[in-house]
């Protein structure tokens, strides 16, 4: 078996405020493989995004991780020095924000912000970098890509930018792309064209991939396995189809129910009573079990790991050997 | 570019002219300046002689087109308190203030600038917090307190540095400089500062909040996230952009220090065109007053061109005509 | 017992928490009471009355604070050229520092109300006129603007009737270099209001629109206002000391504390440091607390400003 490129182990990320600690991510583990796509799935503030910000070591202050490993390609990363883990950023590990209004230097020109990035962890020449910038421009369908080279962010689209946000990402030839809602920010029409670029690209290049978003259609359209977090932790994991199809948490059943389906009408989608807890009020044992039409007496006293439900892995109780009884109830109910 | 440089100018006229206006109402309708002229004993046809002679015989507009053609000139008349052309008195003034305000702005950016860029990188080292502190005092303190304390501390009790006048000048053709003597430089330095400090502070100031709101923002995030060096990340992607604001309220701000040379040029006894324009003031000189206040007028818009035009250097945005905004990001 | 009431609630409010919370705050207002105080009080609690010519003694001239060797009791801060007290001669000065400063701003705050609301009401050429004035006078640092003012009126007035007005020019001076902080905030506000249905009833009714805007436009402003008008506060004083250190500002009769630091000046190259170190100090104080006090004051109105 190959070794996985990137290894999550019980990692905890923890949150110095006036108001006492708060824990942002708790427990959380998972890995992906060379090549994998990964899709992390969830509401806002479950903490898709603070889990990829932590892989890359930029965890905004005063935000730390507290707890836990994260390892590349068996060497453990989270403990680096700063400069040690600059150059792993980019060159390792590339990165994709939401925004790519916000996320390109309005005062570069595009050409020298790829051109920058080469020469910082490829050792080229100008020329060189040059001739790749280019290169990458047209791999990432800007039309015309010598003239555009010279441009800056302001004279491209949202959908353009993205497309170049994508190339910078991928310049220095990582192993791993953190992309961090990489459509949301965009047209619904040009959405689709991004993240079709982004697979084939991933898939060309042999690049693994975190795919964070809320958008399900996007996961089904691009991933391979999916974890779907809630307040902080992974609620499931597991192979695409599976978590779609047949959800086994009681949050990811509730998520899939509330999707609309594409091939029948329906009056009413589903939605899950309640909202998501604040991280300073997370409750005591599983995070989801106010709001969780299952939940028994160990929901609410004991926090549940991930346990094996089959084909996929599912932090709750239901899928305990000892607490057989109720699996059946919630059987019979679902 | 040329019709970018066209347009500010053609922005910058109606002010020009209303300062004109007012330059010109000083000096026909304050005080009566013929009989200043005139002195104590004259008829009353020397009077109308005079009157005629200066054009107030003539309907406004005629008088002020007078007014501003003279002014393109340099022709400001005669000061009522030094009985000479008002345009010599400036022009032999002039060198000393430029010097002294060049040398304080020279101070305020290139100790402003690194400063609010350390101070903003390292917010919580004690060095930062000691330059907050400081600054605090630079802008709290009044100018000619700054300077009386400098004089009390430098000239008094150290005995370091002069405390007044230029030391000796070196001339160039017309203009006079101090900065090729040494006793020159000595005397400009306590001005300098005395006029700099509170401009520095200011900018470091200022440089500091713009570098915190840039380090925050998407852009700089996915540099780092890129791997680049902080190098290229602070003083290459952060700095640039930080340039954007500080280069408005800067050049505005440099403009202030023409304004405060008026406090500084009290205090030292500087022989410039400030302590010049107060004696104006003291002694209801309007010819030298309303000269001045072009002066400082045309020396402002100047100022707002330039910056401008840096900004038209260092925007993409606005060369392409786009995000007409300043400081969007 | 309304009032004691009042009162009650002033002390529960979220200001009155936020001032505790801040010790620079609390510091700041205690300075600058004292420095109230000891002005508004000053005929009744100064040591010495610096303009009774009868008590003054040249013998007591130059004498040092009262701490150093030859310093004398009666004389805490020394004395001047003339033997006047200086720490007397600082609270009559300061008296009438913080009148010229409070004046002027109080001028300042009046006119750009009435220009804000004017503009922001009638709007159109009226509006972008006022406006623009507003635009090119803020590019000019006040205390030019002040000067100039102060120049033509000393021009257009023979001395004699200047001498007596001087003071009231100086507030005039430095009113006019302030007022556009005030009418761009009321401007802003009155164009929210403008459009709002009660100002139509009004004009239906028969009631002036812009009284009633006036009622309903300045509550809502007062805090901004108060702000500007703090912090203005500072900025008056200091330009006051400015133009009465450049001897434009208030006259010889009536010394300010920028006078007191203009005369003292002139004795600091032959040791008799403390003639304008001691003014100045009080000026630092004075200016510093208010400012601080405006800036808590800032915050505290607006917590989304930094």
């Amino acid at each position: 078996m190959m070794p996985a490129l990137l290894e999550v182990e019980d990692l905890r990320v923890e949150f110095p405020t006036r108001r006492g600690l708060l824990t942002a991510l708790d427990g959380i583990s998972f890995a992906i493989d060379p090549g994998e796509v990964l899709g992390v799935v969830g509401e806002s503030g479950a903490g898709k995004s603070m889990t990829g910000a932590a892989i890359i070591g930029l965890l905004e202050p005063p935000g730390r991780i507290a707890a836990g490993q994260v390892r590349l390609a068996g060497r453990r990363i989270d403990t680096l020095p700063y400069e040690e883990m600059r150059k792993i950023r980019g060159r390792e590990i590339g990165a994709i924000f939401q925004d790519p209004l916000t996320t390109l230097n309005p005062l570069y020109r595009i050409g020298d912000q790829l051109i920058e990035t080469m020469q910082t962890h490829l050792g080229v020449n100008a020329a060189e970098a040059r001739r790749r910038a280019i290169e990458w421009l047209e791999l990432v369908g800007i039309p015309a890509a010598a003239q555009r080279v010279d441009s800056y962010p302001h004279e491209f689209s949202g959908g353009m930018r993205q497309r170049v946000v994508i190339a910078l990402a991928l310049c220095a030839e990582p192993k791993l792309i953190v992309a961090d809602e990489p459509t949301t920010a965009l047209d619904v029409s040009i959405q689709a064209q991004v993240i079709t670029l982004l697979k084939r690209l991933a898939r060309e290049k042999g690049t693994a991939m975190m795919l964070v978003t809320h958008d399900m259609g996007v996961i089904a359209e691009a991933a391979d396995r999916v974890a779907v977090m809630y307040a902080g932790r992974i609620a499931e994991i597991g192979p695409v189809r599976e978590v779609v199809r047949h959800p086994k948490h009681p949050y990811s059943v509730g998520l899939m129910a509330s999707i609309p389906p594409l091939d029948r009408r329906v009056e009413r989608l589903a939605q899950i009573e309640g909202a998501m807890p604040r991280l300073s009020a997370i409750p005591p044992g599983c995070p989801f079990n106010p709001r969780c039409p299952y939940a028994f007496g160990r929901c609410r006293t004991e926090r549940p790991e991930l346990l094996e439900t089959g084909a996929t892995r599912a932090a709750c109780w239901l899928y305990d050997a000892a607490s057989e009884r109720h699996v059946a109830g919630a059987r019979a109910h679902g | 570019m040329f019709a970018f440089i066209i347009s500010r100018i053609l922005q910058a006229l109606p002010v020009m002219l209303v300062v004109a206006l007012i330059s010109f109402a000083m000096f026909a309708y304050v005080g009566d300046p013929v009989s200043i002229m005139l002195g104590q004993d004259y008829t009353e046809a020397q009077r109308a002689a005079l009157v005629a002679e200066l054009g107030l015989d003539q309907p406004f507009f005629v008088q002020f087109a007078r007014f501003v053609g003279n002014a393109l000139q340099g022709e400001f008349g005669l000061s009522y308190r030094l009985s000479r052309p008002v345009a010599q008195l400036i022009a032999e003034r002039a060198p000393a203030t430029l010097e002294l305000a060049f040398c304080a702005a020279a101070l305020a950016l290139l100790v402003g600038v690194p400063m609010g860029v350390y101070t903003g990188l390292y917010r919580n080292a004690w060095l930062s917090r000691f330059f907050l502190t400081f600054s605090l005092i630079g802008v709290s303190l009044p100018t000619f307190l700054i300077g009386i304390l400098l004089i009390l501390v430098f000239s008094v009790w150290l005995g370091w540095l002069p405390s007044f006048g230029r030391g000796d000048v070196v001339d160039l053709g017309w203009w006079s400089t101090g900065l090729l003597t040494w006793s020159g430089i000595k005397a400009l330095i306590l001005p300098s500062i005395t006029l700099g400090l509170f401009q520095l502070t200011l900018i470091m100031r200022l440089v500091r909040a713009e570098m915190l709101e840039v380090l925050r923002t998407d852009y700089i995030k996915f540099a780092r996230a890129r791997g680049l060096p902080n190098r290229a990340v602070h003083f290459g992607h952060a700095l640039k952009n930080t340039l954007v604001p500080v280069i408005t309220i800067a050049g505005l701000q440099l403009g202030g220090i023409i304004a405060f040379a008026i406090v500084t040029e009290t205090v030292f006894q500087w022989p410039g065109m400030g302590l010049l324009f107060i004696q104006s003031v003291g002694a209801a000189d309007i010819p030298v007053m309303a000269a001045y206040l072009l002066l400082i007028a045309l020396v402002f818009v100047t100022i707002n061109l330039i910056v401008d035009l840096l900004y038209y250097a260092v925007d993409p945005r606005i060369r392409s005509g786009f995000g007409a905004a300043r400081g969007g990001h | 017992m309304a009032a004691q009431s009042a009162l009650a609630r002033a002390f529960d409010s979220d200001l009155w928490w936020s001032f505790k919370r801040s010790p620079v705050t609390v510091v700041s207002a205690i300075v600058a009471l004292a420095c109230i105080l000891g002005a508004v009080l000053a005929p009744w609690i100064a040591p010495h009355n610096p303009f009774d010519l009868a008590s003054l003694n040249l013998i007591d001239a130059f004498k040092p604070p009262a701490w150093t060797g030859d310093g004398d009791a009666t004389y805490p801060l020394g004395t001047d050229d003339q033997g006047r007290d200086v720490l007397s001669a600082i609270m009559y000065g300061a008296r009438v520092s913080l009148l010229v400063g409070i004046c002027a701003v109080l001028f300042a705050t009046i006119l750009g109300i009435a220009i804000g609301l004017v503009a922001g009401y009638v709007g159109g050429t009226v509006d972008s006129v006022l406006m623009r004035i507003a635009d090119i006078q803020l590019t000019f640092p006040s205390i030019l603007i002040a000067l100039l003012i102060d120049g033509i009126v000393r021009a257009a007035l023979p001395r004699e009737v200047h001498d007596r007005v001087a003071l009231f020019v100086v507030i005039f001076a430095i009113g006019i270099s302030a007022w556009p902080a005030f009418a761009r905030t009321v401007r802003g506000s009155t164009l929210v209001e403008r459009n709002k249905e009660y100002v139509l009833a009004a004009r239906v009714i028969g009631v002036s629109p812009l009284r009633i805007m006036a009622s309903h436009v300045l509550p809502n402003v007062l805090g901004p206002v108060l702000v500007i008008a703090t912090l203005g506060l500072g900025g008056a004083i200091l330009t006051e000391a400015t133009l009465s250190f450049l001897g434009v500002g208030v006259p010889p009769t009536q010394p300010s504390l920028g006078t007191l630091i203009r005369i003292g000046n002139d004795f600091l190259f032959s040791g008799e440091w403390w003639i304008t170190i001691f003014p100045g100090v009080a000026l630092i104080a004075m200016v510093l607390s208010v400012n601080l006090l405006g800036d808590w004051l800032r915050d505290a109105l607006n917590p989304k400003l930094r």
